[in-house]
């Protein structure tokens, strides 16, 4: 115990009395700490407006066509087979959800050299899964109402509100179409693939959806997925394995599945955390290095403790409690220093600071610390007390 | 009647090197009484170095047995090894004596610290001998503030303030002008004797022997020469710097004058076959 005193006092004297040389190596932790962090949450954010809805669906399977190789965009499937599907014992609810692309032409953005609002025009049945939650307003009515429900992210780039009419313009044939849709939700953040989402009731979203010359609503519809909310989760394997053998020509994914197989996902995940984990082990490699020269310098010093009767113990419980100080320092600075630069960036920007992968980096961060200075806690613990008198067993 | 603090029977240290053994230490007997200060003197690798080393327990001897205040430093384990120097030992060395960042005040205290002693009488003991030792304006500064001699007495100041058995001051001149170290000798040997502690010091410098209660010569490993009288010290004081330390050793084993005789020039002849 009075070892690991005798540890608190040297190295936090040390530390306070080479306090300039010591912020400096924290300042160094903190821009590794920086770039991680903006590693880390540009992944967070970019994942998130790339899977957004996906992984916030209130659902637990997503039901694709058959042969569509877990793409939703490549999947199309009768919406007759919503039915079929609700049937299969174990699922609560199944809800029809088909997605397209379009542009916000009214309201226009506020900055006049800033384009209109691509958006992504998600088609959901009212009350069934699929639709998201809403936070303001209510939920939309009929399957054929001109309503829509918009996510958060519309309204950080747009000035609208619930009880707004907003306008869709999309491509029929050889011409552009305007449809009026009344605003009654507002969700949480829900985008997918990179855009913000509108929601609309299933046949909404078939008379809005772009179209090529020629083409109708047809009387069958066609939608890209069926979401399906199952009675007990625990029973995901299951129900998965029923669905495939009583219904045809379909697969089922998870909503893991269902997201990491969107185009690009996995590539740029893999990307950016092949980055962090570089920056990472820099981070080891700058933090071992400086101790390790630390303590290159100290060998007479600590040669000296230790004859006069400095245990190994108190040695080396210094030299881990002044890494952990100064990294805790560096990473509570550069933690910091991100979260004030982040609160400077604008919303359209993907960047979630509050993720798990946040937390992750954080906690590797400081873990990297003793990982890198252990090389120079254990020459430390080896210095010989005859070095003190400049001899050598 | 004073106490032995120290006593050596028949200590050997060998080393092996390039497949020869080399008698560091070589059949060392002595006693050191407590308020004794004592001079061990020596040309280089004359293995008074290695001998305090065995003193302080950095090193095990070979064979023999080294009893400090009554322990056997011969029969102890690494970690008892340890205990013993910070409760036993007080020390001082030629270089890199102070913690950097530790002010003078600090630097004392440490000993206490290290020995879970530090208290209010602790610091005020600490306080007085830094004022004792001529350092009371410079409690608060760090070694890089302070001259070498006050360096020196700051380790003097630490080596005596946890009360130790033995006192073992490895060259504490080397890096000084000779009238800082004829100062810092002086407070030492003072010290030693005030306070009742046994002192050792290693020295290259004979001039420093004459503030010290016997001169213990070694050469080879062994001991040729102890003076005990106050002339013969002081005659070897005032002989020079390093008569015999200076000069080559001589080759052959050396023939040594008989106990009482020294000599302030006396330089070890080969002896007759």
């Amino acid at each position: 115990m009075n070892d690991l005193s005798v540890a608190g006092h040297l190295a936090l004297k040390e530390v306070w009395r080479n306090r300039g040389r010591y912020f400096l190596f924290s300042m160094v932790i903190a821009l590794i700490t920086i770039l991680v962090l903006f590693i880390a949450a540009l992944a967070e954010g970019l994942a998130n407006s790339n899977r957004e809805y996906l992984s916030k669906l209130d659902a637990q399977l997503v039901v694709l066509a058959e042969r569509s190789d877990k793409l939703i965009a490549a999947s199309r499937l009768a919406r007759s087979r919503v039915s079929a599907v609700a049937r299969v014992d174990g699922v609560d609810e199944a809800g029809a959800v088909a997605f397209a692309s379009a542009v916000l032409a009214e309201p226009l953005p506020a900055d006049a050299d800033t384009p209109p609002l691509r958006i992504s025009l998600v088609g959901v049945e009212p009350g069934r899964p699929g639709e998201p939650a809403v936070l303001q307003g209510r939920a939309l009515s009929t399957n054929s109402a001109s309503e829509a429900i918009l996510d958060r992210a519309v309204l950080q780039r747009l000035e609208v509100q619930v009880g707004d009419t907003v306008v869709v313009q999309s491509t029929q044939g050889t011409r552009d179409e305007y449809f009026s849709l009344k605003v009654v939700g507002v969700s949480d953040g829900q985008q997918y693939l990179f855009q913000p989402t509108v929601f609309v009731p299933l046949y909404t979203w078939d008379r809005i959806r772009p179209k090529g010359e020629g083409e109708s609503s047809r009387a069958e519809l066609t939608v890209n997925a069926i979401a399906i909310r199952l009675a007990d989760p625990a029973q995901l394997e299951t129900v998965r394995a029923q669905l495939i053998g009583q219904v045809d020509d379909i697969e089922v994914l998870t909503i893991r599945e269902a997201y990491e197989n969107l185009p690009g996902y996995s590539a740029q995940q893999s990307t950016l955390s092949t980055q962090q984990i570089f920056t990472l082990l820099i981070g080891v490699l700058v933090i071992g290095g400086f101790f390790q020269i630390q303590v290159l310098q100290k060998v007479p010093q600590i040669g000296v403790l230790k004859a006069i009767g400095a245990a190994n113990l108190a040695v080396g419980a210094a030299a881990i409690l002044q890494i952990i100080v100064v990294t805790a320092f560096g990473v509570g600075l550069g933690g910091a220093a991100t979260l004030l630069l982040t609160l400077g960036l604008p919303p359209t920007i993907p960047f979630a600071f509050t993720g798990p992968s946040v937390v992750a980096a954080l906690t590797a961060l400081l873990l990297i610390g003793p990982l890198g200075g252990s090389v120079s806690i254990r020459y430390s613990v080896r210095i010989e007390p005859l070095k003190a008198l400049g001899l050598a067993s | 009647m004073s106490t032995v603090a120290l006593e050596t029977k028949s200590v050997v240290k060998t080393y092996r090197l390039d497949g020869q053994t080399i008698h560091a230490v070589d059949q060392v007997s002595l006693q050191v009484n407590a308020g004794e200060f004592v001079a061990l003197v020596g040309p280089s690798g004359s293995g008074k170095t290695t001998l305090l080393a065995i003193l302080a327990a950095l090193l095990s001897p070979s064979s023999g047995e080294v009893l400090v205040d009554g322990q056997d430093l011969a029969k102890m384990k690494d970690a008892e090894r340890v205990s013993f120097r910070r409760e036993k030992i007080g020390f001082t060395f030629q270089a890199n004596n102070l913690v950097p960042y530790l002010t003078a005040q600090e630097n004392v205290e440490l000993m206490l610290r290290l020995n879970g002693r530090l208290d209010r009488a602790g610091r005020d003991r600490a306080r007085e001998l830094l004022v004792r030792l001529g350092l009371g304006e410079r409690l608060h500064n760090l070694p890089s503030q302070m001259s070498g001699g006050q360096q020196q007495r700051v380790a003097i100041a630490r080596a005596l303030v946890h009360r130790p058995a033995l006192v073992l001051a490895d060259e504490p001149t080397a890096s000084l002008d000779t009238e800082r170290a004829f100062q810092v000798v002086q407070t030492f040997a003072e010290l030693i004797h005030e306070q009742n502690r046994a002192g050792i010091m290693v020295t290259h410098d004979l001039r420093m022997v004459a503030y010290t209660d016997r001169v213990i010569q070694m050469q080879d490993g062994q001991v040729v020469r102890v003076l005990s009288s106050r002339d013969e010290i002081e005659a070897l004081a005032r002989g020079g710097e390093q008569p015999a330390a200076a000069r080559p050793a001589p080759a052959r084993p050396v023939s040594v004058p008989s106990a009482g005789v020294w000599q302030p020039n006396f330089v070890p002849q080969p002896a007759s076959d």
